[in-house]
Order: C-alpha cells, then structure tokens, then sequence
C-alpha cells in the first residue's frame, strides 16, 4: 500500500512543491508568466480552427529546428488528447489554468521533464511561457523565461508595438506581458490579524495579495499569492524587483510574527501544532477545508521545532495532493465529495506513516 | 442624486471601486445597475472574472462617449479593419480579436490603458531583437535624452556632455543603419 503511495507521489510531484530553495520556510514558490502572441494570426478571442492550429504548427516547427538546451526536451500535450482528469491534475499543479483545460481550441502545452517550465499554448495568448520555481527565487525564473522567450523569438515574430510593446488578447497584460508571482505561507501574520491591515497597503503599491487556495477572500492554508498587477511603464527587471522587495519585507513580518507568537503564547501555540497533528494523523473523514488548516499548523510547527523529523514539503505536497483531481486519480476513478473526504483522510494518514517509517528506518 | 447613467433615475446604488489605489465613484440607478449586472455579481462566484470586471469598466467610458458622441450628432462605430471586431464588441469581451486593433482603437485605448496601468503609456521594457537595432538604438537615444535632461536640471555638466556624446554617437549609428538598409 505504501509503495504505490509513494511511486504516486513521486510522479506527481513537481519540482517546485519541494520545500527548496531560499527562504523556502515562508515562500514556498516563485513563478513568472510572460505573455506573447504571433504576429498576423489572430488573438485566440476571435480565431478560428485553423489559426488555432497554425499556431501549434509554428511552434513545433520551432522545437523541430533545435531544442531548448537548458531543461532538456519539452514534451508536447495537446489538451485534445487528455482526459478530463489528467487535465484536471495538470490544473491542481500550477501547470496549466483552467481555462486551457476546458476552453482553448486547439489547447496544449510544452512542459520540461522537472515541470519547472510550462509554456501554454492558444490559451487567452498563443503563448504564456511560465517559470516555476520552489522558495524564492523570482529573479532565477525571469531569467530563465528570458531565454525561452529568447529561443522562441529566433524564429517566431511576434506582434509587437513600439509604444505599447508586446501584445495581448487583454489589454490588462499588455506591455510586457510579465507576471511574477509569489506564493506564501504566512501563519504568523494570520494568528497575528495582521493580513487585513497589509493586503490594502500591498495594492496601493500596485500589487496583489490574494488565497489560492480557497474562494473568494479566504485563503485556505495560510497561504497567499502576492504579485503584480501593473505589466506597462516599468522594466521586466523593475517589476520584479518591486514585487522582491514588497515580499522580502513580508518574509520579515512573518518571522516577527512567529517570535512575538513564540514569546507571548509558546504553550498554545504548541498545544495548536500537536492538535493539527493529531487530526492529521488519525482522521478518517477530512474536508479540505480543514485538512488545509491542520497542514498550516503542523508545517508552522516544523518550521518552530515544535516538530521533528518530518519533512518540510509536506504542506505544498498534500495542499496539492489533497485536490479533487489529484486524489481521483489516485483512487483510479471518480470519487463523491463524502468519498473524497474519506479517501484525503487516508492518505494524509500514509503520507505521515511513511514519514515515521523513513524516521524509525 | 441622479443617476450618472441614464441621467433620469435616482441613483439609488452607490459604490466606490478601487484600482491601483485610484479612487472611482459611481451612483447608480437600480436598472442601470442590473444591466451592468456583472459589476455586483462579485460574490455570487458562478462565472465572474476580470473580464466582467473590465468590460464594467468600459462600458461606464462608452457611455460618458456615447453622451459625447450625441451631443457631437457623431454616432460612428470603430471598426478594426484586420478582424473586423468593433470598439464595442471589445467593450463587451474585454479582449481584442488581433494585434491590429490596438492601432484600430488606439485613441479610445489610450484612456483606459493608462487607467488600466497607474497612468503608463509607454512600453519601457524588453524588446523583440528581431524587430530589428532600430527600436532598440531609438529606445536608447530617448533614454539617454531623459538621462541627459537630468542631469541639466542637476547641474552635472560634465556627465551631462558626455551623455549628449552618446546621444550624437547613437544618432550617427541609427543614420547608418537606415543608410544601409536601403
């Protein structure tokens, strides 16, 4: 039983759920999106079937002329030939959005061996050149979405104007069609109610804090996405830097935030972590909501040496893991909310058993 | 209040939305408010996106231009001639149908491209160096031009005549080039 378990972790991971990486104790991954379109074909708005496979066809003509050495070989997933929920789970990775999953005509997307790269192909643009990085390192992904785009544009042209620079089907990424991107785990500031007075203060610099997980304004799991919201005026590099800078400062809250909790409420605090724990470890029904909670406390809990001995990555690879998608593939079939419940809970369980296993071994 | 829509009604919805810490309020009446639907619908969850969002932003421009339009007696519809898309299909969609109509509709974009961007209108990064060194050297010699006007209002003459150097030497580049590509 724990055999499979672990191969199916070991396929489904990506590199960028790995608690790697600076500052990976708060920023769990970096990523950057660029956004760019071919010149003469029209914006997936309005194209038609034909453009839509145009586009497929320059951009294997391209990886047919010569590779992209750096991360090895894409390989190419055309979203016709997917079910429905291997779509899902490349969707529950941060590989593709939802919308290229359900809506894009003539759909794909290349991805690299680690999942480190995932460029989408025909979604809201022809192409969106994604980076994902674990722990921080913003500047990195740039650098390496630079070169893929570098790559791309030896033999593609694409529609570019020298005021507004490059073009997209939305008027809200034009420009440099740049969006970095962080994801943060930020416990002590949520214990400490502090997210409400710095999520205004984070968009009046033009940028966006928002859950990931979860709807609407929750952020489920304590963790948040912080990124750009502006793409025209500033340099890809200044955009970037902003973003660091206003992320560096939260890296620094948080861990004020987890010494002042440290200080003044040691026992319960610890009394929290080893509760989450315990939920974690013995449940056999557990909703989403819930199993999230309990993963934030126990990976706040490693992070403060309330806990030994178990792997950081465990909040990025169960908050993943535990997906609608992700644990209906690992059930081999479709699975009822109630079952869902039922089946999250058993696997949160084996996941820490292996960890006690690897521990005692 | 009247309504800012219809300008018969009283406004009986008011709101203020925030963008990029700008500041916009509207006063609405409740059937202007329903057929800008989307605008509230943001915690319903079905089907909202930033596109609603936009499109909501948009329409509210397209009116104050429609009133313009009216008063002009003007009532022509922009059309982009490469995918036929009119200013508003845009509005409604949010998006563009090619590349071509951000020259198609560049003059009603501009407002909200720079509403849309904390007031930016200009491209100030990477650029394609298949577009050829023109952009490129053009981009420079403007940068260098700001640089240089700085450095005037600083009073640093010495850097500032080297930098009028570059620029010389950048333009004589540029003429060059254009020479030789001919």
């Amino acid at each position: 039983m724990n055999l499979s378990l672990e191969r199916f972790i070991n396929q489904a991971v990506s590199s960028w759920m790995s608690a790697e990486g600076p500052d990976s104790d708060i920023v769990l991954s970096s990523r950057i999106r660029l956004a760019r379109n071919i010149k003469q074909v029209n914006f997936p708005t309005i194209f038609s079937h034909d453009e839509a496979k145009r586009v497929i066809d320059i951009i294997k003509a391209r990886m047919e002329k010569s590779t992209f050495d750096t991360y090895g070989d894409f390989s190419l997933l055309q979203m016709d030939d997917l079910q429905p929920l291997q779509k899902r789970v490349l969707m529950e990775k941060h590989l593709i959005s939802p919308h290229l999953a359900e809506n894009a005509s003539h759909g794909a997307c290349l991805l690299t061996e680690n999942e480190e790269v995932s460029i989408m192909l025909n979604e809201e643009d022809h192409i969106r050149i994604q980076c994902l990085f674990p722990g921080f390192q913003l500047s990195e992904a740039l650098e390496v979405a630079n070169q893929i785009d570098d790559w791309l544009e030896t033999e593609i042209d694409y529609a570019y104007d020298e005021q507004v620079g490059y073009l997209t089907s939305c008027p809200t990424n034009v420009g440099t069609g740049l969006r970095a991107s962080v994801m943060m785990h930020l416990p002590g500031l949520v214990l400490t109610h502090q997210m409400n007075r710095i999520i205004p203060a984070i968009n009046q610099l033009g940028l966006v804090v928002r859950g990931i997980y979860g709807e609407g304004s929750e952020a489920l799991g304590n963790i948040f996405q912080v990124s750009n919201q502006i793409t025209l005026g500033k340099s890809e590099e200044d955009i970037a830097e902003d973003l660091k800078s206003v992320v560096e400062q939260l890296i620094s809250q948080e861990r004020s935030a987890r010494e002042a909790l440290a200080k003044t409420s040691n026992i319960q605090l610890e009394d929290r972590v080893f509760r989450s724990y315990g939920i974690l470890s013995n449940s056999r029904i557990i909703e989403s909501k819930e199993a999230a909670r309990c993963l934030s406390d126990v990976r706040l809990g490693i992070d403060m040496d309330y806990l030994q001995g178990i792997s950081k990555n465990i909040l990025n690879e169960l908050m993943v893991l535990t997906q609608p998608g992700f644990l209906q593939q690992y059930a081999g079939g479709p699975l009822r909310p109630f079952e869902r419940d039922i089946r999250r809970a058993s696997l949160i369980r084996e996941r820490l058993k292996m960890e006690d296993q690897e521990l005692g071994g | 209040m009247v309504c800012q829509e219809c300008n018969q009604r009283p406004a009986t919805l008011h709101f203020t939305k925030i963008m990029n810490g700008e500041k916009a309020e509207f006063h609405l009446c409740e059937k202007c408010a329903q057929e800008h639907g989307d605008m509230f619908m943001i915690n319903n969850g079905s089907g909202f996106s930033i596109n609603n969002l936009l499109s909501g932003l948009f329409n509210i421009d397209t009116s104050y231009a429609n009133n313009q339009a009216q008063l002009n007696k003007q009532t022509q519809v922009v059309q982009c001639e490469q995918c036929s898309m009119t200013f508003p299909q845009f509005v409604k969609v949010g998006k563009f149908g090619c590349a071509h109509c951000y020259d198609s509709f560049r003059a009603q974009l501009r407002p909200i491209i720079k509403r849309l961007h904390s007031g930016n209108w200009n491209h100030n990064g990477k650029i394609p160096t298949r577009m050829g060194g023109d952009i490129h050297l053009k981009k420079q010699i403007e940068d260098l031009k700001i640089t240089l006007k700085e450095l005037i209002t600083k009073e640093e003459f010495e850097k500032a005549a080297e930098t009028r150097d570059a620029i010389r030497q950048l333009e004589k580049e540029m003429k060059n080039h254009l020479e030789g590509g001919e």
